[in-house]
């Protein structure tokens, strides 16, 4: 992979409306776009390497059921998805599920243009073909019995909501998949989807519960390295984790973070070409489980070894009372020649870490709470 | 009949006021989706549910029953219930 020397764009998407941010190669300068969708929570917005210009955004209103809205050219137009991702009449004798919301939306492989994947809350992976206009679902996840009994109900899931996420396609192979669960645990495919198994060996959980229950898995955001595709990184309810491929155990890697911060938290960074660097934002997860930074002091670790040794970057952040909330979309890395990182808070403010987070600065203020930030060069 | 359509809707019907048919409230929101596709998932969901935060008034009373019958005369009015800020 080379620099980039193109445009960026910034694609932040929250519970108000998605704005987009073009800035120069540089980092330096960025002009706003937004809001579109003003009043819609919007999960995610991704624009489609494919063709560099094809934007999908999830969204939803307080009142008004999920879809999907697809632009071509880079969101001055919009057109909403002729059949959005929605579950099947119910099956098997299990209850009848409706998608409240579409959370998570992934590319397909570069070999097959126009192919999308999305995962949903209550937990539904759906699929398409034609660029986001029409979403099916994957029957052998959304209408198993097994995997509708790790799902677990509304209680067992986040506060809005469960959710299937960090859906993974393999860049080598169309047919290799990963997706996670909140909660439900880490599944892989070989074949495109029409079958699955689970991968959480390794993987803790709460004190006092089963491990080898896969609906006690809480993965908060899976992964995989472009330069390595053999390598996953995991922030886990549980730890931050490494899986090298063919093995089939994580190792929990985040016990080399310093004690007083922890190893709990929502994103997972992964370097555009070295699969030993990787970065998290760790989040409080004592007694009550604040998920704000520890100490009210913001930071971002990184490790270049893989896992073996984190160094905390936080210069440019708030030293003190900023209780941030970095959700597990919020947070993304740019493949320039120097990545830069960017982050979302869930009190609306933007931030840059130039040089992989050696120095911070903010971007913008005031937005509504950040669901997800994406960051792509266009060409 | 005449349907009352919300502000939240207005970017597919164009207007707050517009005709459709049916001789139930699900085959009223089935010519509404052909009238103003997309429009129906928005309010029904996959299970052919009224979703949690939508209401809908015929002549005045709440019904969430889509086997509803309607008359051509009704007055039907879809409406956003309170769903926090």
């Amino acid at each position: 992979m080379t620099a980039s020397p193109t445009p960026l764009l910034l694609m932040v998407a929250t519970r108000k409306g998605a704005w987009l941010f073009h800035g120069d190669s540089r980092h330096q300068q960025w002009r706003v776009d937004g809001p579109h969708f003003l009043g819609h929570t919007i999960s995610h917005l991704v624009l489609d390497p494919r063709d560099g210009r094809t934007l999908l955004a999830a969204a939803k209103t307080g009142h008004l059921g999920p879809t999907v809205f697809r632009s071509t050219d880079l969101g001055r137009s919009w057109k909403e998805a002729s059949q959005p991702p929605a579950f099947a009449k119910p099956t098997n004798g299990l209850p009848a599920r409706a998608v409240d919301h579409t959370f998570w939306l992934t590319p397909g492989h570069a070999s097959e243009p126009g192919s999308w994947y999305a995962g949903s809350s209550p937990q539904g992976l759906f699929r398409c073909a034609d660029g986001g206009a029409s979403w099916t679902p994957l029957p052998a996840v959304n209408d198993d019995p097994q995997f509708r009994e790790w799902m677990g109900t509304a209680q067992d899931g986040t506060p809005d909501g469960p959710k299937l996420h960090s859906i993974i396609v393999d860049p080598r192979d169309a047919s290799h998949l990963y997706f996670g669960m909140s909660g439900g645990g880490v599944h892989e495919s070989h074949d495109a989807g029409r079958s699955w198994h689970t991968l959480i060996e390794g993987m803790q959980v709460v004190e006092g519960f089963d491990p080898t229950t896969v609906t006690f898995h809480d993965p908060h955001c899976l992964r995989l390295c472009p330069a390595n595709p053999d390598r996953l990184y995991q922030q886990n309810h549980c730890g931050i984790y490494r899986l090298d491929r063919p093995g089939t155990a994580w190792q929990r890697i985040g016990r080399a973070m310093p004690a007083d911060v922890g190893d709990i938290g929502f994103p997972m960074v992964v370097h555009p070409r070295d699969p030993d660097t990787a970065w998290v934002f760790p989040m409080d997860g004592n007694d009550v489980w604040p998920r704000t930074s520890p100490g009210g002091q913001p930071a971002a670790y990184v490790t270049r070894d893989g896992g073996g040794r984190w160094e905390r970057l936080d210069h440019g952040l708030p030293s003190e009372q900023a209780w941030w909330t970095i959700k597990r979309q919020a947070m993304t890395v740019d493949s320039t020649a120097s990545p830069a990182l960017y982050l979302g808070t869930s009190s609306g403010e933007l931030w840059i870490g130039h040089e992989g987070g050696q120095r911070w600065e903010n971007i913008a203020r005031h937005l509504p709470e950040i669901y997800a930030v994406e960051v792509a060069a266009l060409p | 009949m005449k349907v009352l359509v919300p502000g939240a809707l207005r970017s597919y019907t164009g207007q707050s006021r517009v005709d459709a048919a049916g001789h139930t409230l699900a085959a009223l929101f089935a010519d509404l989706e052909c009238r103003y596709p997309g429009l129906r998932f928005r309010v029904v969901d996959e299970q052919d549910r009224l979703r949690p935060n939508m209401r809908v008034f015929v002549n005045g009373r709440c019904v969430r029953d889509l086997g509803q019958a309607l008359r051509p005369e009704d007055d039907v009015a879809i409406v956003l219930a309170l769903s926090g800020g």
